[in-house]
């Protein structure tokens, strides 16, 4: 394992290459021997050097210690290249006989470590990119989710911290979170990937077209009369849909969560009847799975709430993206937002996380790619 | 397609049914009972709807003894899975049919949500429509109330009409107390250091427009059906609203102003 061969794999590209492991992008050499994408990862990490040397294929450098230790294994020695000097060869010697017995430990710190740094690389410039070529050939599969018609997803965790929590797949469609199907990513930690990772990729590339078509005639004309009826329930019927504004937080609103919304939302039937709300076994969670029609209307709930609150500071600019293709209107709006957060009802259950990175969290940019683990 | 040999009579057990049902692929069907097939009363219909329909149902009763051709044979052997299934849609909402559909779904024979939050809950098997041939069967889970497409390939052939739109509401009607409770964690994008996100805001619509299904339930004196942990949770995290986003975290300068 010191000695590393001419033609042999990598140790990251065979790692990349081990079952499981398909949803690991390479992290490319220069990246990770750039100490600045280090920082930190050494107190994380056991036998972090011998680690990274693992990682980046190099030959153990010549300790200190390297000291007579007489070589019994001579047979290594055909493994190395004649080209070294005798007295290198020995020191790798020695290290073979003790990597022999801590092997294992290296190699299992090499795999955090390699995790720990690929979190890192793919909220990269080069590895968001990577990860992009990763995700137009589908190699993180499509969600299962019925109504999210096959839409391309992407490997996230839900933890940062390693061992918490296995690889999952985030759907861009219904902004929701799954297995993957296969059992050989349930030995992957979701650390390896982030927390950060799936939004920052979508925020990226927001030009990337996550909707998809619908499969029948049946089904769209099912959406559509799903969203007459929605507009008729919500007063709108006759008045035209607000103009769509051309982004929302950077997103362009066909690309908000696609999959949900009218048309989208199972209806629990009986025979044909629909299973009533107030049934005991009725539906709950169709909330989970909305989205409203007018898209401005992410707007209005805020005004609902300034109309009934008013006063106190102002939110800062980071709500004025919400839309902001309307130059005039959107100054109009920016003065409602205000004291929002303070309502005690709710929408608890969404709005702490979000909502707290969202309006309260650091106002950086949206093209904060390469802003790593915080 | 795996060969069945019915030239061994039909004694007592149900040998084609037995095929059947532990063929790989068919792991979602139960065992229709024998009273149900041979009752007349419950196939009407179906000869219409089934080719060879009374080969095809000597051979999924056992009786079949026709002498013909392997492609006949072949032919028959089709009508057959397809009479099963069509009698399987009609049996599974039947009482007898209910029950062992409910022992397969505690076992977890139809598989395991895959939503993260749902936390494995056990899946059961459904149709988008009660017409064959319209589209293959799907799995509904009955904490997120969706729909998933099933994980192995050969399953995903399997037509929905053979389940229907109506068993897995039905099984919950009928058995109430295996309605799992709701939950409302869910999953929240996040990213360190990022500007509102589209998402938050969706998901804060989203959870109005749930407390207004709460209030129009508990109006009506009906339960909600959510885990009760959720009304803790929710109180922790109205804390945490006011202390990471209130209007004080503002003005003691936590976010920078930019106006
Ligand atoms: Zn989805
Ligand atoms: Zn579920």
């Amino acid at each position: 394992m010191s000695s590393s061969s001419q033609v042999a794999e990598s140790w990251i590209s065979s790692f990349c290459g081990l079952l499981g492991h398909e949803y690991f992008a390479e992290v490319s050499e220069d990246f990770i021997e750039d100490d600045f994408n280090l920082t930190g990862l050494q107190s994380q990490v056991p036998m972090y050097k011998e680690a990274l040397e693992m990682i980046l294929d190099v030959e153990p450098e010549d300790d200190d210690d390297e000291d007579d230790e007489e070589d019994e294994e001579d047979e290594d020695e055909d493994i190395l290249g004649d080209d070294k000097p005798t007295g290198y060869r020995r020191a790798s010697d020695r290290r073979h006989l003790r990597m022999a017995s801590d092997l294992s430990v290296i190699e299992s710190s090499a795999e955090l470590l390699y995790g720990l740094i690929h979190q890192r690389y793919i909220t990269s410039r080069p590895g968001i990119q990577q990860m992009a070529e990763k995700y137009e050939l589908q190699h993180f599969g499509t969600c299962p989710r019925v109504f999210c018609n096959l839409c391309k997803v992407l490997p996230v965790g839900c933890s940062d911290t390693p061992g918490s929590e296995t690889v999952k797949l985030f759907c861009p469609s219904c902004l929701d979170v799954y297995t993957p199907p296969n059992s050989r990513f349930q030995t992957v930690d979701g650390a390896f990937f982030g927390t950060t990772f799936g939004c920052l990729f979508f925020m990226t590339f927001p030009e990337l077209e996550i909707g998809t078509v619908r499969q029948s005639a049946a089904g769209a004309a099912d959406a559509l009369l799903a969203i007459q009826a929605a507009q008729k329930a919500s007063g709108q019927a006759g008045t035209a849909l607000n103009p769509l504004p051309l982004t929302i937080n950077g997103i362009s609103p066909s690309n908000l969560a696609p999959g949900l919304g009218p048309g989208n939302i199972y209806e629990p039937r009986i025979y044909g009847f629909r299973v009533s709300e107030r049934a005991k076994s009725g539906p709950r969670m169709k909330w989970l799975r909305m989205r409203p029609v007018d898209i401005t209307d992410l707007d209005e709930t805020r005004r609902f709430w300034d109309g009934r609150e008013g006063g106190g500071s102002e939110m800062g600019d980071e709500d004025s993206n919400m839309a902001d293709a309307v130059p005039g209107q959107a100054v109009d709006r920016r003065k409602k937002l205000v004291g929002r957060r303070r309502r005690t009802n709710g929408s608890g259950g969404t709005g702490a996380v979000g909502g707290a990175v969202g309006e309260g969290g650091s106002p950086m940019d949206t093209n904060g790619v390469g802003i790593v683990g915080a | 397609m795996d060969d069945f040999n019915s030239e061994t009579d039909s004694d007592y057990t149900s040998y084609w049914r037995d095929w059947f049902i532990s063929s790989r692929g068919n792991e979602y069907f139960c065992e229709i009972d024998e009273e149900y097939l041979t009752d007349r009363f419950n196939l009407t219909g179906l000869n219409t709807e089934v080719q060879y329909y009374q080969y095809a149902l000597d051979l999924v009763t056992d009786v079949f003894d026709l002498d013909c051709d392997d492609d006949m044979r072949e032919s028959i052997e089709k009508s057959a899975r397809h009479l099963y299934g069509l009698v399987h849609a009609r049996y599974i909402v039947t009482t007898r049919g209910l029950a062992k559909m409910l022992e397969k779904y505690k076992k977890g024979d139809f598989g395991k949500c895959p939503r993260v939050m749902c936390d494995q809950q056990p899946l059961l098997p459904m149709g988008q429509s009660d017409v064959s041939n319209t589209s293959p069967v799907k799995l509904f889970c009955a904490k997120c109330e969706d729909l998933y497409n099933p994980k192995s390939s050969r399953h995903a052939s399997i037509d929905g009409a053979y389940f229907g739109t109506s068993f897995h509401n039905i099984l919950f009607q009928v058995y109430p107390a295996f309605i799992p409770p709701k939950t409302q964690r869910r999953y929240e994008p996040r990213v360190f250091g990022f500007r509102v996100h589209a998402a938050a805001a969706l998901g804060r619509w989203q959870a109005e427009q749930r407390e207004s299904m709460k209030d129009r339930l508990k109006q009506a004196r009906v339960e909600t059906g959510f885990e009760e942990e959720d009304e803790e949770l929710e109180s922790e995290e109205d804390v945490d609203d006011e202390m990471d986003a209130g209007p004080e975290a503002f003005e003691h300068g936590a976010v920078p102003q930019q106006q």
